[in-house]
């Protein structure tokens, strides 16, 4: 088969005729005939169960393109960074701050969207699976930067400073879609995705920016 | 088993419970994990389902009425020995490459006359599933301290090793998460969980050299199947089919990056 024909269903013929061969005569497949067998076998193996569909293994771009252990082209990156940035949507009135014992209670929580979770169920943050916030929360993953005194070593002492807007929005953006500053970011999208309502990003921003929050202690 | 050194096992844990915070600060969190499992090693209840599961092996059970004793785990009917750590491979009988849940699966049907579904479609820790839990602590128990080393010289185990390697980068879900987004590098951690970098040998006794393990926070013994159906949820996945293509060609990746590695499965969890 010539790789210019492949598409998802010659995809689909190849991994029968590779799988039906199964011998070591036959011609190694290319790497894009793995790809397809790879995707058929992924999308043949799963199943809905409650609120995780089956839908949720159709990829965009920036997941397809982050799905090897090689980073996708610059241009790609480039064309996923852009994409996120067009998808911000900024909170209504300009107000981009809520309350930060509320934020800590949401990055404390890592519960929502999984096929255990109840329809409807509000989902959690998970920030502190990935992060260092509180000083007082030990119990903290590092797959993400530490975010102890975020505010603070960024200079906010006070948060309606004119000077603070460029932060706050970098901070809006990174919460609302990770990937508008890094194309393969592990963060999730939580703004873009619906994960998170703009009241909870609100109380993160505050949990993260505020100076009397305990991260800027 | 000994009940005395579960029980220390236990009070272990609540002492760590109780020093809270202040301990996990003064001593590395991973240390003091470390430290609880070796405790609670000692009195490791993976024994009560190895038992279970070798008494099984022996059992006629099924509308054949037979045991599973003439089960071909790979090196031979009946051979258990070392089998476990040679699993996924390439089986001729069925034409396909299995991992021990799935291969144990074709000889409770073909041998006892088991219907697949009374398995598959069976909740974890019920029914037929625990029959299951029973025979991999004890297949895997067999194979304790031997080094992972899964074939790769059929066409079929390769294939399934490219396609593991695929779905495990494979980025989705409402997180877009992967199974490479916590299991791709070194010392990473969710919350305190150290999690093993699986894109590679991750040492003796880590990640698939573990499982099936025994959970002490659930009681509950799990096979890799279980273990990986876990991930997916956690991944925000939809639901992986029990002993389904995409779970097995994942065991073949994670075993074959896993070469050299000492199995300490049936191992114990927190």
């Amino acid at each position: 088969m010539k790789t210019s024909h492949i598409t998802t269903l010659a995809g689909v013929a190849v991994a029968a005729s590779v799988l039906v061969a199964g011998c070591a005569t036959a011609p190694s497949p290319t790497s894009a005939e793995l790809d397809a067998l790879a995707t058929q076998t992924i999308m043949s193996s799963f199943r809905d169960q409650g609120i995780a569909k089956v839908d949720r293994l159709k990829q965009d771009l920036g997941q397809s393109a982050c799905s090897s252990d090689k980073p996708p082209s610059d241009a790609v990156a480039q064309r996923i960074m852009e994409e996120a940035k067009t998808s911000i949507k900024w909170p209504a009135d300009g107000q981009y701050f809520g309350d930060f014992a509320a934020g800590e209670r949401l990055a404390q929580n890592g519960r929502g969207a999984t096929w255990t979770d109840a329809p409807g169920s509000a989902n959690g943050g998970n920030c502190y699976n990935c992060h260092q916030i509180s000083k007082a929360e030990v119990s903290y993953g590092n797959i993400g930067p530490s975010l102890y005194q975020y505010g603070k070593n960024r200079g906010i002492s006070d948060v309606a400073a004119p000077t603070a807007l460029p932060i706050i929005q970098y901070t809006w953006t990174k919460l609302y879609n990770s990937k508008a500053y890094a194309a393969c970011s592990n963060m999730p999208r939580f703004g873009h995705v619906g994960l998170l309502d703009e009241k909870q990003m609100r109380d993160l921003m505050s949990l993260l920016l505020d100076p009397r929050s305990p991260v800027n202690q | 088993m000994k009940t005395a050194s579960l029980c220390a096992g236990l009070l272990a844990l609540a002492g760590m419970a109780l020093a809270g915070p202040l301990a996990a600060q003064t001593k590395s969190a991973a240390d003091g994990i470390a430290e609880y499992r070796a405790m609670l090693a000692d009195g490791n209840p993976a024994e009560l389902f190895e038992a279970r599961g070798q008494e099984l092996w022996k059992t006629k059970r099924g509308p054949k009425n037979a045991d599973m004793s003439q089960c071909d785990l790979g090196k031979g009917p009946g051979v258990v020995k070392g089998a476990f750590v040679e699993l996924p491979r390439w089986f001729a009988d069925t034409q396909k490459v299995q991992d021990l849940e799935s291969r144990l699966l074709t000889c409770m049907t073909t041998l006892q006359g088991i219907e697949a579904k009374a398995v598959t479609e069976e909740r974890f820790g019920r029914g037929e599933q625990r029959h299951m839990e029973g025979l991999v602590a004890w297949i895997s128990a067999e194979s304790r301290g031997m080094k992972m080393n899964l074939p790769q010289s059929h066409a079929q185990e390769k294939l399934s090793y490219e396609i593991g390697k695929r779905a495990f980068f494979y980025r989705g879900g409402t997180h877009d998460f992967s199974c490479a987004s916590c299991h791709s590098a070194e010392g990473q951690r969710i919350r305190l969980q150290d999690l093993p970098n699986l894109t590679k040998n991750p040492g003796d006794g880590v990640g698939f050299a573990a499982w099936p393990a025994y959970r002490v926070s659930s009681g509950e013994l799990w096979g890799m199947q279980r273990r990986l159906n876990d991930c997916f949820r956690q991944q925000r996945f939809p639901y992986p089919g029990y002993a389904s293509d995409v779970t097995i060609a994942l065991g073949t990746y994670m075993g074959v990056n896993a070469k050299g590695a000492a199995s300490i499965a049936p191992s114990i969890k927190r």
